[in-house]
This record gives C-alpha cells, structure tokens and sequence, in this order.
C-alpha cells in the first residue's frame, strides 16, 4: 500500500524543547545509552548507543537529558494534530514518526508531491523553527519510513529498487512497524551480515520459502519489507462506535455483587457482538459511573484470555477496589450506569497455548490472582521478590510491585548474575536468617563477663567476647557462642550516605541465634535465625 | 441370603478395580524435600491440607522449607501477612523466588480475603496470623483451601523481636498435621568469635488427624553444613569443621577472650 511518512528527526531531543544548534543527548533505558543526540552533538561524533561517558568525551559541554517517552508523546501530539488534517487514517507509529495511506489525499492534492509538500509544510508550521519535518512517500510502510529519511518520494513501483541498496543494518529502523523488536532485527541484520547479505537488495533476491525455513516468522516479514510490501496494513481498525454496551441500573446499584450481575450480561453481550464480526478485544476500558457523577474508569488488557469470563473478574475487582477500598476515593453514591469500550479490535486468530515451555496453567492461575490482588490492595501492596546483590540479609532480596495481567515468573526480572554473585566483601555468609527486623532494628544491650559494654575498634575486632544480651530492654540471655565480627565500610566515598557497621552472630542459652549489627557505638538486633 | 462362590468375589474385587477413581493419592500430593517426608503419612503436601509450623525457634525455617520443592517443581508459592519473613532464606532453602508472590502486610479488615484470594491463585501460602483470628475466618479458609487443592501454612507472626516474648495468635482450627520444632542446637560457631554459624540440629515433631494422628519426631539438619535440609544421621550428612585451633588475631589472647564451648 502507497503510504506517506513524515518524520521530525532527532525527535527527543526536539521534544526536550532544545534549540537546534545545541550540542544535546537524550540518555535512557538500561546502561544509560544515548538514544538521540541533536544534529550539533553528532557533527561532534556523538552516536546512538553510545555509553554516556564515552559521548561527554567526544562532545564537551553536551547537554544530558533523561529520557521522557510520556513527555516526546505529548509534544508529539501538536504534530500528528496537524498532519491529521490531511487524512483521518493516521498512525503514531512512535513519537516523531507518522504514517498514512495516501490513496485519497493524493488524489485530492493531485499527487503525491504536491501531498508531501504540503505536509511537510504542515509539521514545519507546527514546529515553527524548533526542529524540522521530513516527507516521503514509497509503496509499503518499511519503504516509505525510509523515504522519509532521505526526503524523497519513491515511484509507484520503485521500492524494492529503491530499498535494494541499503545496508542491512537499515532494518533498525523497521522496530518502530510495531511487529518485531529492535533487539530482534538487530540480531537478524547481524546474522545476515555475516552470511555474506550485505544489503537489502541481497535478502529480497532469496526465495521467500527458504528465508522463512531458516528465520522463521521474522524472516518472512523482513523478505516482505525488502519487497516494498507490507506486513499488516498501516492503521489499526478503528473499532466502531456500536461495540461499546452500556447499561444503565435503575436503582442504582449500592452492593458490588449487583454491579457484577450486570457486568456479566454487559461482558456476554460484548462477546457476542465481537464474535458476530469475527473479532477479538485486547484492550477494554471498564467505565462505571454513580448516581452523583462519580466516574472511575480503568483499561485491562485482555489478551490471551477468554473475553467474557475475564471482563466479569475485572469489572468486578475494579468495582470491589473502588467500593470497599480506602474512604479517600470511595464513591459517595450506588452505581449508575457501566460502560465496556473495547479499545482495540482485531481479526480473532484463536489463542494456542504453549505446549512445551510459555506460560502454564499455575502461571496463568497466578497472574489472575495477582491482578484481583491489586484491584482490591492497590498495585503496590502485591510484590514479588528480586535477588540483588547486598551484604545484609535485607538487602539481598527486594520486593518489587507485580506486573497485573503479566505472568510474573519470567527471569527478566531478576538481576543478573553477576551482580549476585559479586563477591561483597563484608557478606554473612549463608545460612540466612529467616526473620528479618522491620522497619526499625530494636536496640540490644551487648555486656561482656565484667559486665562491661562490648565494643568494635577501628580495627574490626571486638573488645571482648559477649557474655550476655537484652533486647529491647527484655530480660537477659546467656551467649553460649558467637561469631564476628563482619566490619562493613560501606559508601566511604560519600559524606551523607556513608556508614560503618559491624555484624557479629551470638547464640543464646535458649537455643535461639541472631545477627546483632553495630552502628554508631549501638547494637541492634537485624535479624534472628529462626 | 446364600454365601457369595468365591468366582463372585473375585468379580466383586475386579469391578472396583474398574471403578477406582483414576487420581490417585499420590497424584494429589506437593513433592516435599527427600528429608521431609518421613514428617508426612504420605510421603508428601496432600493438596488441600492445613499444617501449622510452630515451636522452639526453626519453626520459619521449617515452614520455608516444606514449600522449598513444591515451588521448585514448578508450584507457586505466596506468603501473606509475614513482613519480616527473609526471602534470602528462602531462596537458600530452594524456594523459587520467580514464583513467588508476596503481600506482606495485608489490610486487618481484608486479611481474610487477602488470604483466600492466593488460596484461588497459588499452590501454598504461609499465613502470618494476626494478632486475633476469627475461628469462622479460620474454617472457611481451611475450607476453601481443600476445594481448591492449596496448601494452607499458618505461621503465628512474629517480628524478630517478638521471638523473646509471647507468639501471635494460634490456629484455631485442628489443623491437617502440625509440626512442632521441639530441640534447636547451633553448630559452627567457634571460641572466641572464630567460625560462624554454620548448622542447626533440631528435633521435628509431627502429629495431626487421621493418618498423621500417630506422633513422628525425625532429627534433622536445618539446614545442614552445605546447606540443605538433610536428615540427621543421613550417610550424606558431612562431618562439621571445628575452628576450636583457629584465631582471628593473634592478640585476642591477651584479652583474655576464653574459649567458648561449642554451641552443639
């Protein structure tokens, strides 16, 4: 399909409100890499993907900018306003980016030159000498985001020969298309450099079977975007107005029970509309409404789930958190009238569950669970654990909030290896404790056979062997044993954050142990071995 | 009525063969670790069963211990109302930290429905009890529990601090199978703050309904020197380091540090 890219370059740093001739860089994602640098900054060899401190070297005096993806979105917003003017079938392909099928426009502004000039005229007004905008048109998507790199309007016909000299390393820029990963292309130009396909003219010339044989699915899409082709069609299915259902609760409804009653009919009904047209919902906007105008209105995603059954848990959680949750957002009134949107629509394909490996049924059980957990608590009161490296027993694991509607358990969310398995001079070496202290670590009275308090130097030697203990001003404990003490030095480099502390172990007459942790000439007690 | 011929006896014996329900009660079982089971009449976590851990101190460790295979297996794991649980623990145990779900402090008013909702969700919990549990609470979540095939672990929640002084509240239903840690002994920790804590020998005793009614005490190390779970007296179990000949600094004599005995 004939399709029209305006693309505003350096869109980041645009959005950051930097003048042109300034030397910039946006730094974000993991590792903290530049994502995009201002035109300055790369005269001065500042590149994508560089590490920060290797692009402050290149480039004195580069302005640093953390990356705002919500805030580029927003800025973007004027942009694609304006260019919507032109056809209603525009699509964000990512901030800085858009695309549209010219087949009506063209012909309306007789041609596509004369459409790309008026659109690049449209996003330059809008921009008015912040950044620029480039046009260009070519026959498939791919083809045409390309274009719009060099500013040129491709021939009907002319975009594999005008693809065909790229390098393969262009096929970077097809992870704004939405259907492969950037991690994923550059994986596959990577391997297809090495086997000798130097440009994309080389991939298009092999038989599509045979690519799709050897790289599977990604293949076949990347021999269809060196084709000048596309691999879905460039705007998403604008979900017509009559698939949202409504129903409104004459009295209104004062118990969530009701409200779920209702939402079971208003899911069945939404289903079976979806399926009359042969499609599917991923993402629902639940809206319910009070009597007295109160709204509350959430987005699920539905993906991968049975539509009915899974609207009916969620209505019912969002309705169960906002009803029976905190006094604060309470609603004053029953419920009056509930809404079910679906945002996005697209052709039903049936959903196959992984046979071997992806998510399980327990996977998915938990997921359900963890996603009702936070209807009812908030997002932050459901955590998973994260294994860090630390010295302490409490800085080892942290919990970090669930992921709703994710299956929790992919290892992405741990940390690596490497920083586990550093070596953490200091660290109590396992077992671990089993209770931790929380919050604040109770005071405990370490006395030695004199009676004596007992003390760490400077050295990290204790002064002498503990002899008896008191928590929190409890009664007194025999120590038949003891271990330490584990001297940490923690931050030296930083006057406020700085801490030094010791741990030693003490086992008591009782048979209970417990890590006690020095820390400005107190002891308190971290953790017991329980 | 005539005597049934033994050919219809035998008949009688195939047909319940036949009619046997195909799960059998082993298929309904949570793999515990190897040292475990002599604690469980089955052999392993009957899904839908209640089993507190309480006692001398352990009783976290043993609780984390029981879930450690399940959660390895593939089974996910939840602990709710446990704020001062530790998690490094718990991985050390075995427990799979991917698959695990923790809320720790759970709202008092919804405590119940916090609980029952991971009951619906994951494959075993530890409860932390708070300070007073309603005995309707506690029967319908047991209840629930056994509908759903979970695995219910009430622990009386405790902050570090609280180990010195009186526990939360107790179950109050009679539970599946209780275990109680009965004797802890420390091993690794030296004279003169040489070693460290290293093992723990306890004593487990196990007692509960119906088949779990006669009483069990296994001796176990928990953990061991390597750090598993091994039964006491196990071939495997290693011989433990002494460090009574070490020293730290070769000054700490004139202090007068005195060798310790070794605790164990």
């Amino acid at each position: 399909m004939r399709t029209l890219v305006a693309w505003c370059p350096d869109w980041p740093v645009v959005a950051a409100g930097v003048a042109l001739d300034q030397a910039a860089a946006v730094v974000g994602g993991a590792g903290g890499r530049v994502l995009a640098c201002s035109a300055a900054a790369r005269a001065q060899g500042v590149r994508r993907g560089l590490r920060r401190r290797e692009a402050e070297a290149r480039c004195t005096g580069l302005r640093m900018l953390a990356a705002n993806p919500d805030g580029e979105a927003r800025a973007f917003e004027a942009v694609a306003a304006a260019l919507a003017s032109l056809s209603p079938r525009l699509e964000v392909l990512r901030p800085g980016t858009v695309a549209l099928p010219t087949r009506g426009p063209s012909r309306y502004f007789r041609g596509d030159r004369a459409l790309t000039d008026r659109a690049a005229a449209l996003g330059e007004e809008v921009l008015a000498g912040r950044g620029h905008c480039q046009v260009g048109v070519a026959d498939g998507l791919f083809a045409a985001v390309l274009a719009a790199r060099r500013g040129v309007v491709v021939e009907p016909g002319g975009s594999a020969a005008f693809l065909a000299p790229f390098p393969v390393a262009a096929l970077d820029l097809a992870a704004s298309l939405g259907t492969s990963s950037s991690a994923e292309l550059a994986e596959l130009a990577n391997l297809f450099r090495r086997l000798g396909l130097r440009t994309l003219g080389d991939v298009a010339a092999l038989p599509a079977a045979q690519l799709a044989g050897r790289f599977g699915p990604a293949g076949v899409r990347v021999a269809t975007w060196c084709r000048g082709l596309d691999d879905r069609p460039p705007h998403p299915r604008v979900p017509p107005p009559d698939l949202t259902v409504v129903a409104e609760l004459d009295p209104p409804a004062d118990r969530v029970e009701a409200a779920a009653f209702v939402a079971r009919a208003l899911a069945t009904e939404l289903g079976e509309r979806l399926a009359a047209a042969g499609q599917t919902c991923t993402r629902v906007r639940i809206e319910a409404e009070t009597e007295h105008g109160e709204t509350l209105s959430r987005r699920w995603r539905t993906e991968g789930l049975v539509l009915a059954v899974a609207l009916v848990e969620r209505a019912r959680w969002q309705l169960d958190g906002w009803c029976n949750g905190t006094g604060a957002v309470r609603p004053t009134g029953g419920i009056a009238v509930l809404r079910l949107v679906p945002e996005e629509v697209r052709a039903d394909r049936g959903l196959q569950l992984g046979f071997w490996g992806g998510a399980t049924a327990a996977d998915e059980r938990a997921a359900r669970g963890v996603a009702r957990l936070q209807g009812l608590l908030g997002p932050e009161a459901v955590t998973v654990p994260r294994c860090r490296g630390g010295r302490g027993p409490a800085e080892q694991v942290v919990l970090v909030p669930a992921h709703a509607g994710v299956p929790v358990g992919n290892g992405s969310s741990h940390a690596s290896a490497a920083e586990v398995q550093a070596p953490w001079p200091g660290r109590i070496p396992p077992p671990s404790p089993a209770l931790l202290t929380v919050a604040v670590a109770p005071p405990v009275e370490v006395l030695d056979a004199t009676g004596a308090a007992v003390a760490v130097t400077g050295r990290g030697i204790a002064t002498a062997a503990p002899a008896r203990i008191s928590v929190a001003g409890g009664s007194w404990f025999e120590v038949v044993a003891w271990a330490g003490p584990w001297p940490v030095d923690e931050r030296w480099w930083d006057q406020a954050a700085r801490c030094r502390r010791a741990r030693i172990q003490v086992a008591t007459a009782a048979g209970e142990a417990h890590l006690l942790i020095l820390n400005g000439g107190r002891w308190a007690l971290e953790a017991t071995y329980d | 009525m005539a005597l049934a011929r033994p050919r219809d006896v035998e008949a009688l014996h195939q047909a319940g063969e036949w009619a046997r329900p195909v799960t059998l009660v082993s298929e309904q079982l949570l793999p515990v670790l190897s040292s475990l089971e002599p604690l469980l009449p089955d052999g392993g976590l009957r899904r839908g069963s209640t089993v507190t851990v309480d006692g001398a101190p352990g009783a976290t460790t043993l609780a984390l211990a029981l879930g450690a295979a399940a959660s390895a297996s593939g089974s996910w794991v939840a602990a709710v109302g446990l704020p001062s649980l530790g998690l490094s623990a718990a991985a050390e145990l075995g427990v799979a930290l991917e698959r695990m779900v923790v809320v720790t402090s759970p709202p008092a008013q919804a405590w119940a429905t916090v609980v029952a909702a991971l009951i619906d969700s994951v494959e075993l919990v530890w409860v932390g009890l708070p300070r007073r549990v309603a005995a309707g609470d506690a029967h319908r979540l047991a209840a629930r529990a056994r509908e759903r095939g979970s695995v219910l672990v009430p622990l009386a929640a405790r902050g570090a601090t609280a180990t010195w002084r009186a526990r939360g509240a107790a179950w109050p239903e009679p539970a599946d199978i209780r275990l109680v840690v009965s004797s802890t002994t420390w091993a690794g920790l030296g004279g003169s703050g040489a070693g460290r804590l290293e093992a723990r020998r306890v004593e487990v005793v196990a007692t509960g309904r119906g088949a779990a009614s006669r009483e069990r005490r296994v001796p176990l190390w928990l953990p061991g020197p390597d750090g598993r779970v091994l039964a006491l007296g196990a071939p495997s179990a290693p011989v433990l380091r002494r460090f009574d000949h070490l020293r730290r600094d070769p000054f700490d004599k004139e202090r007068g540090g005195g060798s310790q005995g070794v605790a164990g």
